[in-house]
């Protein structure tokens, strides 16, 4: 029974300590994204100085914008040139005829407005195009979510299971010291005496069950991290350094199963201190 | 010191164990309770230590009203009454001076305090000497006199027995009734319920006879007779 609910706190544990680390790193990519997530506008090459002009108070004028940015084309094709590296020179020829158009960057307050700001932006006169990172953001978000819920259904049935053998296990001492707990109640122990070592004991039980899960995570991890970073990283998703993470795991699985083992105590306890 | 007023006591099953007994036992007194098997007296006994609870009545204990008392308070009316039973109730496991010292650990007593209090009931019990045996080591009187010392250990004003001598033949009875006395005489209030015709008739004290859950007969200093 001790070993049965001791297991359970590890594999609810793991399961936690699993999925808050998945949640923790696609926040991370959240993040990162989130810099990227600006809207390029891309102005008709007919546009006049004036137009540009014009459009550019158009977009600011959005309560939903929070930085614009104005990219002529010229500036856009020396970066584009100069981030070509060794084969610049082969593209040198395209100042002749530069087959950019003039660029605004644009920054919406929160993340999930870029869809409804691009869109608008799309409908003002002078608008080529308009392009951001639509698809890999929609999809990231649906996936934050679902890995959420599943995570939470998931923790939450484990959690339950395992208060519920700790506290199991605890009637049993409960039962085994029926005897003690009837003489102390006689000669007037209150009743946080009688708890205190059964409180002790489903402490313990939580304790005990993160100790394992810890060192699993914290060692999986760590190989993960060092195997993703040895090959090329993919090129916005870099995964959180383990330093960072995985204090805070481990910080918060001794927390979880240290409430869940009181927890589990304090259930069974309750019944048989009732007079 | 215990008073009770017109108290009923109806177990969840409908079996109606107490059925209106109103008394009035002053403090240092040694009373008697006989009755017939089933007659009430366990029950009785329960309600004052709150075991039980009336179903309807007053009773009080020293200063305690225990129809209104918090149930956070009642660990402090059972430091008030020390309680002796005829299965002795002692911990197997632990030694006649852990068994004592038990009793004071609960209240959060210091060590040397402890020391000291359990040392001085051993001497009143005579059981200096085994103070380190276990329970099963001793005699039925022995463990009786070691369930006697934990009861009076932390001075209650009152000791209650539950058939103390039950389980124990008539001269190790005796020395039972002999050590209750010397606590009597310390001032110190004994309730003792009993099937023992001859102590009561040789030992003579106030006899409060329970007969149906009521009380047939009250005297100060009776006999065992509880036919009414
Ligand atoms: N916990 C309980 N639940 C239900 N009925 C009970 C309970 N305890 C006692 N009774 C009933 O109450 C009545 C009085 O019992 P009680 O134990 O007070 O008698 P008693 O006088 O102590 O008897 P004895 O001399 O055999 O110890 C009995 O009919 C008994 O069956
Ligand atoms: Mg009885």
């Amino acid at each position: 029974m001790t070993f049965a609910s001791v297991s359970a706190v590890t594999v609810m544990l793991l399961v936690v300590g699993a999925f808050l680390m998945l949640i923790l790193n696609i926040n991370h990519f959240a993040d990162e994204l989130e810099a990227d997530v600006e809207i390029r506008v891309f102005v008709d090459r007919e546009a006049e100085a004036s137009d540009q002009d014009d459009l550019g108070d158009d977009i600011s004028s959005l309560t939903a914008v929070e930085a614009v940015d104005y990219i002529p084309r010229e500036e856009g094709l020396d970066t584009f040139i100069d981030g070509m590296g060794d084969e610049a020179e082969y593209f040198e020829n395209l100042r002749e005829e530069n087959p950019l158009n003039d660029v605004f960057v644009v920054q919406a307050s929160e993340p999930q407005q870029t869809e409804q700001v691009a869109e608008e932006i799309d409908r003002m006169d002078m608008v080529d195009n308009t392009e951001y990172g639509q698809q890999v953001f929609e999809q990231l978000f649906a996936a934050t979510d679902f890995v959420r819920v599943v995570g939470l259904i998931l923790i939450l049935g484990l959690l339950f299971t395992a208060v519920f053998l700790i506290a199991n296990t605890i009637k049993l001492t409960i039962i085994a010291r029926k005897k003690e707990i009837q003489i102390m109640k006689l000669v007037g122990a209150t009743n946080a005496f009688i708890r205190w070592p059964f409180f002790i004991e489903g402490l313990l039980l939580g304790v005990l069950g993160s100790l394992l899960p810890i060192v699993l995570l914290t060692y999986g991890y760590q190989r993960f991290y060092d195997a993703v970073s040895g090959a090329a990283q993919l090129e916005f998703f870099t995964f959180l350094p383990p330093e960072s993470l995985l204090w805070q795991t481990a910080l918060l699985l001794v927390s979880v199963g240290a409430v869940v083992g009181v927890w589990g105590s304090l259930m069974s306890v309750r019944k048989f201190l009732k007079t | 010191m215990i008073q009770m007023h017109d108290v009923w006591k109806m177990y969840p099953n409908g079996v109606s164990a107490v059925n209106g007994i109103s008394i009035h036992i002053k403090q240092g007194e040694f009373v008697y309770i006989v009755g017939a098997s089933g007659a009430g007296k366990s029950t009785f006994i329960k309600m004052i230590y709150r075991e039980e609870q009336p179903t309807q009545g007053d009773i009080m204990v020293g200063n305690w009203n225990l129809a209104t008392m918090k149930e956070s308070q009642i660990p402090l009316l059972r430091r008030s009454i020390g309680v002796v039973f005829q299965d002795f109730k002692l911990l197997p496991s632990m030694t006649v001076f852990e068994n004592i010292a038990f009793a004071m650990e609960v209240l959060e007593a210091g060590k040397s305090t402890i020391r000291r209090s359990v040392m001085d009931v051993l001497d009143i019990v005579r059981l200096k000497n085994k103070a380190r045996f276990l329970p099963h080591e001793l005699s039925g009187g022995e463990q009786q006199r070691v369930s006697i010392a934990r009861a009076i250990v932390n001075n209650p004003s009152v000791v209650i027995c539950d058939e103390p001598t039950g389980n124990l033949d008539p001269e190790t009875s005796w020395e039972i009734m002999h050590l209750l006395e010397e606590i009597n005489d310390r001032g110190t209030t004994i309730l003792m319920a009993t099937h023992n015709k001859d102590i009561v008739n040789t030992m003579r004290k106030r006899v409060i006879a329970i007969d149906n859950g009521r009380i047939s007969r009250d005297d100060v200093r009776g006999g065992y007779r509880y036919e009414s």
